[in-house]
């Protein structure tokens, strides 16, 4: 392969790898490789395959050029049409610039210098790997028209199937109530035919209540049934005062509303990106950053709109991601193409909040003792909105040193200590709170 | 009748109240605190709001020139092409063979890079093959022809779509990384 490339690039005006290997006579060859140059360009622009083109410009070009949008590099819906047309430039130069535009831009050429400069100076990556084939396939691919329409119509689709469901469960709803009330009119119904009846059979009701003594004056004056009920009374309030005061200051279930709706449901669940990806400091501090929107833009300087799937999924929480992302625009300044450098922050508001007094730190969690996230944060892929998974209480955490082994193997600088240890209490394994994780110096000071 | 009415408005009475207790309970606020005077910190807590500073928080890069602790170089290559370029041709680990940790690199590269290149260095990582990102190209792509200097140089800067890593990868730690993408190319060009 490699020899066909160098002799590709000894004749850059030869189009075809087969007629290196012609060995024919010189005449031959070239009137056999007029031929085929003449032939290949007429077929093979029809030839190409946008099926294969697409998987090969996903894999090759997405990085840095959209079909519809500029990006690192300029658009290419249309990109041959476009520069026959107004550059009157062949499928031999996007050849030889594909393959190689920096020697194309160093061998003067006018249209290439100019692209170059147009984007900063940014190099292209060369493809010298794609063949002729590959090339076409690729421009068949850039060359389909726009299929907007179709994802409109799906996402409209997807909507009315949406509210459809809705519907339905309203109507059962709605049915349900309906039956109810039938019920309970003819019960009422039934009473008052009963009660007709026996009217007209002369049976007059039981109406003796006026006899007997009131209920709650019998109550009152039994005194130990008032006795029994003032102690159950009492124990039951005293259980609901005590139940309300432990929970004050606890904060577990708190889901404030973002200003961003940023959904940890697609992008730690769908999408499987790591937690330490975004929240890089839990690794090395004792803070879990909240990422800076550089973070997001690692991503989302490409991802400017969710697939339709993705946004059908939003209309069931009532979020437009895409609208969501476009706030993320504004915030960091991205006008699409560039920074504008006009950056406003985010005021992303602090759900897990330990009190003052309560030293914790991630990256001893996090790092050294290994602890997932999840342990304390609760399933956070599947969240999407994010809440207080745990009550972050001080019985919490000393429960959890209580019950936690410490990973104490291969860590040979404190072997003899841990012996010690283990052989003081008797175990096999050491929890924290045995390596005096419930000493109350470790969190306040 | 009427004395059934009563009684069924106690019981309707009665039902308003609990409801009302139980809707209390505000999951978009936060809860009463015993002593906020012992909860809320007195120094500035992380990315908390301040007036201290121009742009009223509290969270502040650096002051210029300034140098972290330890052990550290100034990076002076340009972010530009042609530093780029002078990266890959120039640029060397400082790390030596005894130095380097797959070990360390290889979670690092699973935690940043994987989710696009891949965990094999393939460039197909699950945010490509889900389709959210496109282009990623192979390590072992004979175009690119990747460095240990390039490497570096792209994960300070970024290129091209990529991002820049300089604020979730402290120096060694980059350097941990180019290894074990240097190893991956290597298992690619098996």
């Amino acid at each position: 392969m490699k020899k066909s490339y160098q002799s590709l690039e000894d004749n850059p005006n030869y189009n075809m790898k087969q007629v290196i290997y012609c060995s024919l006579t010189s005449k031959m060859s070239r009137l056999c490789l007029f031929l085929l140059l003449t032939f290949s360009t007429s077929l093979m622009a029809q030839e190409g395959d946008p099926v294969n083109g697409k998987s090969l410009f996903n894999s090759n070009c997405a990085a840095c050029h959209k079909l519809d949008a500029p990006m690192t590099g300029p658009a290419l819906r249309n990109v041959e049409t476009r520069l026959s047309d107004d550059e009157g430039l062949d499928r031999v130069w996007l050849s030889s610039w594909i393959r190689n535009s920096s020697a194309l831009v160093k061998s003067g050429d006018a249209y290439a210098n100019k692209v170059y400069n147009e984007h900063n100076g940014t190099q292209m990556t060369p493809f010298p790997q794609l063949s002729d084939q590959d090339i076409s396939d690729i421009l068949a691919y850039t060359a389909a028209p726009k299929p907007e329409p179709v994802v409109v119509e799906k996402t409209a689709g997807d909507g009315q199937a949406a509210q459809q469901g809705g519907v339905s469960n309203d109507l059962i709803l709605g049915a349900l109530a309906l039956l109810f009330a039938l019920l309970a009119m003819a019960l009422v119904i039934v009473n008052r035919t009963l009660n007709r009846f026996a009217e007209v059979k002369g049976i007059s009701v039981v109406t003796e209540k006026e006899k007997r003594t009131p209920l709650w004056k019998a109550f009152a004056q039994n005194q130990f049934l008032v006795l029994v009920t003032t102690i159950v009374f009492l124990l039951a309030s005293g259980y609901f005062v005590y139940g309300y005061l432990m929970q004050v200051g606890v904060d577990q279930g708190y889901e404030p509303v973002q200003p961003i709706h940023y959904s940890h449901r697609i992008h730690a669940g769908d999408n499987g990106i790591d937690c330490k990806y975004c929240h890089s400091s839990a690794r090395v501090s004792k803070t879990s950053g909240i990422p800076s929107l550089n973070v997001c833009m690692n991503c989302h300087k490409s991802i400017s709109e969710v697939a339709p799937e993705t946004l059908a999924e939003g209309n069931e929480y009532g979020v437009d991601y895409n609208s969501e992302i476009q706030k993320l625009y504004e915030a960091v300044g991205w006008d699409g193409t560039g920074y504008t450098g006009e950056s406003k922050p985010v005021k992303w508001i602090r759900i897990h909040n330990l009190p003052d007094f309560a030293y914790f730190n991630h990256s001893q969690h996090v790092s050294v003792g290994g602890i997932e996230c999840q342990t304390c944060h609760g399933p956070v892929e599947e969240m999407e909105v994010m809440y207080q998974n745990a009550p972050l209480t001080m019985g919490w955490c000393i429960n959890c040193h209580r019950e936690t082994n410490v990973k104490v193997k291969d860590n040979e600088y404190y072997t003899k200590i841990h012996e010690q240890l283990s052989k003081k209490y008797g175990v096999d394994q050491l929890t924290v709170a045995q390596m005096g994780g419930l000493e109350c110096g470790k969190c306040h000071y | 009748m009427h004395i059934n009415m009563k009684i069924a408005t106690k019981y309707i009475a009665v039902l308003g109240m609990l409801v009302g207790l139980v809707s209390c309970q505000n999951n978009s606020s936060r809860n009463y605190q015993y002593m906020p005077n012992m909860y809320e910190s007195v120094g500035y807590e992380a990315y908390q709001e301040s007036d201290a500073f121009g742009n009223g928080v509290e969270a502040q890069l650096p002051a210029e020139g300034s140098i972290p602790r330890g052990d550290f170089m100034p990076f002076e290559i340009e972010n530009t092409n042609e530093g780029f370029l002078y990266a890959k041709e120039n640029l060397k680990s400082p790390l030596d063979s005894t130095q380097v940790d797959y070990e360390k690199g290889g979670p690092l590269f699973a935690i940043y890079c994987g989710i696009c290149h891949g965990n094999k260095g393939d460039g197909k990582g699950k945010l490509v093959q889900r389709e959210k990102i496109l282009g990623v190209p192979r390590y072992d792509d004979a175009g690119r022809a990747i460095t240990e200097g390039g490497i570096y140089h792209t994960i300070y800067y970024g290129k091209n779509t990529m991002g820049s890593y300089a604020n979730q990868l402290n120096e060694e730690e980059r350097w941990q990384v180019v290894a074990y993408v240097e190893k991956l190319k290597a298992d690619l060009e098996k």
